[in-house]
């Protein structure tokens, strides 16, 4: 790669700022090559190793089966409002302004470009295209038939009391539900037989679909994606989203970014809007990064902690002097 | 073409688009500092060699991405030598984040934007942060569990800052777009440009060294 052959260059001739010191042989083309071939070696031999973790998604189906009182209560909680999507705001929808710094807004003003009605788009819409079913044909005529505060008082009990019975549909107490516990068994069976999951993508673009927010959304609003997340230590407080699934080093390069959600004030005062103060701070960061050339202190850093001297020793030792002796 | 009074480099002034490009090409570029076959003696450290392997793993990042991309982004899931291709991709990506931040840490410690060389540091802070980007793409498209949970806690930030409205991650098909047409060509872009920018200014010298190779006086009375 190189010789330490040196060769000093003619003082004149060069452009400014550059160098006009001794030089040493040096291939470019030959260090690239040999690096490339080193680099594919060892990627290949890491993949032999180690592989790569390939968990499979969790469908509304699988949802169903494995868990289904917190399918049929997060159903309900869609239907009373009280889920995560349903009192989301921006860009989603209104019920709420979403997170802010101040007097800045920006969830709130980039404004709801997705809309997700949670109880109509998860639970309403789906069950309407069950034609086949005349108990949850009757339900549904029921609830729509209600007013707004009805659905509402329904809705809630029946959430209330899955709770309160650990989320057990055979074990909720005599109530007013209304057509609550039928529509939910209705969403239910569909979810088991797997026809929610593609009539959730639906969003009337037609035959085609790649856009996964409503069935994400409604899989988020329930406790099993957590619980699941949870046990492959993938939880906000666990270094959350840099994980993957296995033993393996994730997103390592966003610890700084997952850092300030495992830290006071941003897990307690500053929590409701955590998000938005740690994107600005890590933005801010960027800017320091990308612009500490001019940044009078950090850019200065370097000649304080004398690395360079390391890096550079063998120069230092041999480099010819000017003016007085060295 | 018309010709007219010779510029510097002794080309005629023409107003031929495609003769003034490789004029100005050839005045910025010149094929020796493109591809020299001598660098400054002080060229000679470990820490130069991690960017060319930073580019190398980038390299293997495009190829094993590109392997995918052949036959679509669940083939992984069913085929044995899809999952190995994948692999790859994963720690060609791994070692290209290691090796770039080795890069980037050793470029601080020099102070490697000294001497007109600050847009070079840019463009590398920029390719490193546009890189994660890219990356956080890939993790959003491998269809799978890793694929939704991810997904689902990067809404939260991305949808508070008033991105998500425009941008959203839930979307598979947006996001594989981004991942691999748009992102990758930034990057690339900003690679390309970046090795360029240090063939044409050169490797900045040692703290305390002018151009012509000699100590600065007062640097070395600070020793």
């Amino acid at each position: 790669m190189a010789t330490t052959e040196t060769r000093p260059q003619p003082a004149t001739g060069g452009k400014p700022g550059k160098w006009r010191g001794p030089t040493r042989e040096y291939d470019l083309l030959k260090e690239f090559v040999i690096a490339l071939v080193v680099v594919a070696l060892l990627a290949a031999a890491l993949s032999a190793l180690f592989s790569s973790p390939d968990e499979p998604g969790i469908t509304l189906q699988s949802w169903s089966k494995a868990a289904p009182g917190d399918f049929v209560a997060t159903a309900a909680g869609e239907l009373a409002g009280t889920t995560t999507s349903a009192s989301y705001g921006p860009p989603y929808n209104s019920a709420s302004e979403g997170m802010s710094m101040g007097p800045i807004k920006l969830q709130k003003w980039a404004g709801v470009r997705i809309p997700v009605d949670s109880a109509n788009d998860f639970v309403v819409g789906p069950l309407s295209r069950l034609t086949n079913d005349p108990q949850a044909t009757a339900a549904l005529s029921q609830w729509r038939a209600a007013t707004p505060e009805q659905q509402q008082a329904w809705a809630s009990a029946y959430a209330d009391a899955l709770e309160a019975a650990d989320n057990d549909p055979a074990k909720v107490a005599p109530g007013d539900y209304g057509p609550v516990p039928a529509m939910t068994t209705a969403l239910l069976g569909m979810a088991n037989s797997g026809i929610l999951d593609s009539d959730l993508v639906d969003t009337g673009s037609g035959f085609f679909h790649t856009d996964y927010t409503r069935p994400l959304l409604f899989l988020a609003d329930g406790g099993y994606l957590e619980e699941t997340a949870g046990n492959h230590h993938l939880q906000g407080e666990q270094w959350g989203m840099m994980n993957e699934t296995g033993n393996y080093p994730g997103q390592a390069w966003l610890w700084l970014y997952t850092f300030w959600y495992q830290i006071p004030p941003f897990t307690g005062a500053w929590g409701d809007n955590a998000d938005v103060i740690i994107w600005t701070l890590m933005i801010l960061l960027s800017l320091l990064l990308v612009f500490l050339p001019f940044i009078p202190g950090l850019r200065s850093i370097p000649r304080w902690v004398p690395l360079y001297r390391v890096i550079w020793r063998d120069y230092y030792r041999n480099a010819p002097h000017r003016g007085s002796s060295p | 073409m018309s010709a007219g009074t010779p510029d510097v480099t002794g080309a005629p002034a023409s107003s031929n688009w495609t003769a003034r490009l490789r004029t100005r090409s050839l005045r910025a570029f010149p094929p020796e500092d493109l591809m020299p076959e001598r660098q400054p003696a002080y060229v000679a450290s470990w820490i130069y060699v991690f960017g060319v392997l930073t580019i190398s793993a980038f390299v293997v990042v495009l190829a094993s991405g590109a392997w995918i991309a052949v036959y679509g982004p669940t083939w992984w899931h069913t085929s044995s030598v899809g999952h190995f291709v994948n692999s790859l991709h994963l720690w060609s990506t791994e070692l290209f984040f290691f090796f770039m931040v080795i890069h980037l840490w050793g470029k601080f410690f020099m102070a490697a934007w000294r001497g007109r060389r600050a847009l070079t540091w840019i463009t590398g802070v920029v390719a490193f942060l546009a890189s994660i980007g890219t990356a956080f793409t890939g993790y959003l498209v491998q269809t799978n569990f890793d694929a939704q949970w991810i997904a689902g806690e990067a809404k939260d930030g991305i949808n508070s800052a008033g991105v998500g409205a425009f941008w959203n991650v839930l979307d598979v098909g947006q996001m594989l777009l981004w991942h691999v047409t748009l992102l990758p060509l930034v990057v690339g872009a900003l690679v390309v440009l970046h090795v360029l920018l240090v063939r044409a200014r050169g490797v900045v010298p040692p703290i305390g060294v002018d151009e012509d190779g000699t100590f600065d006086p007062e640097f070395k009375a600070g020793v």
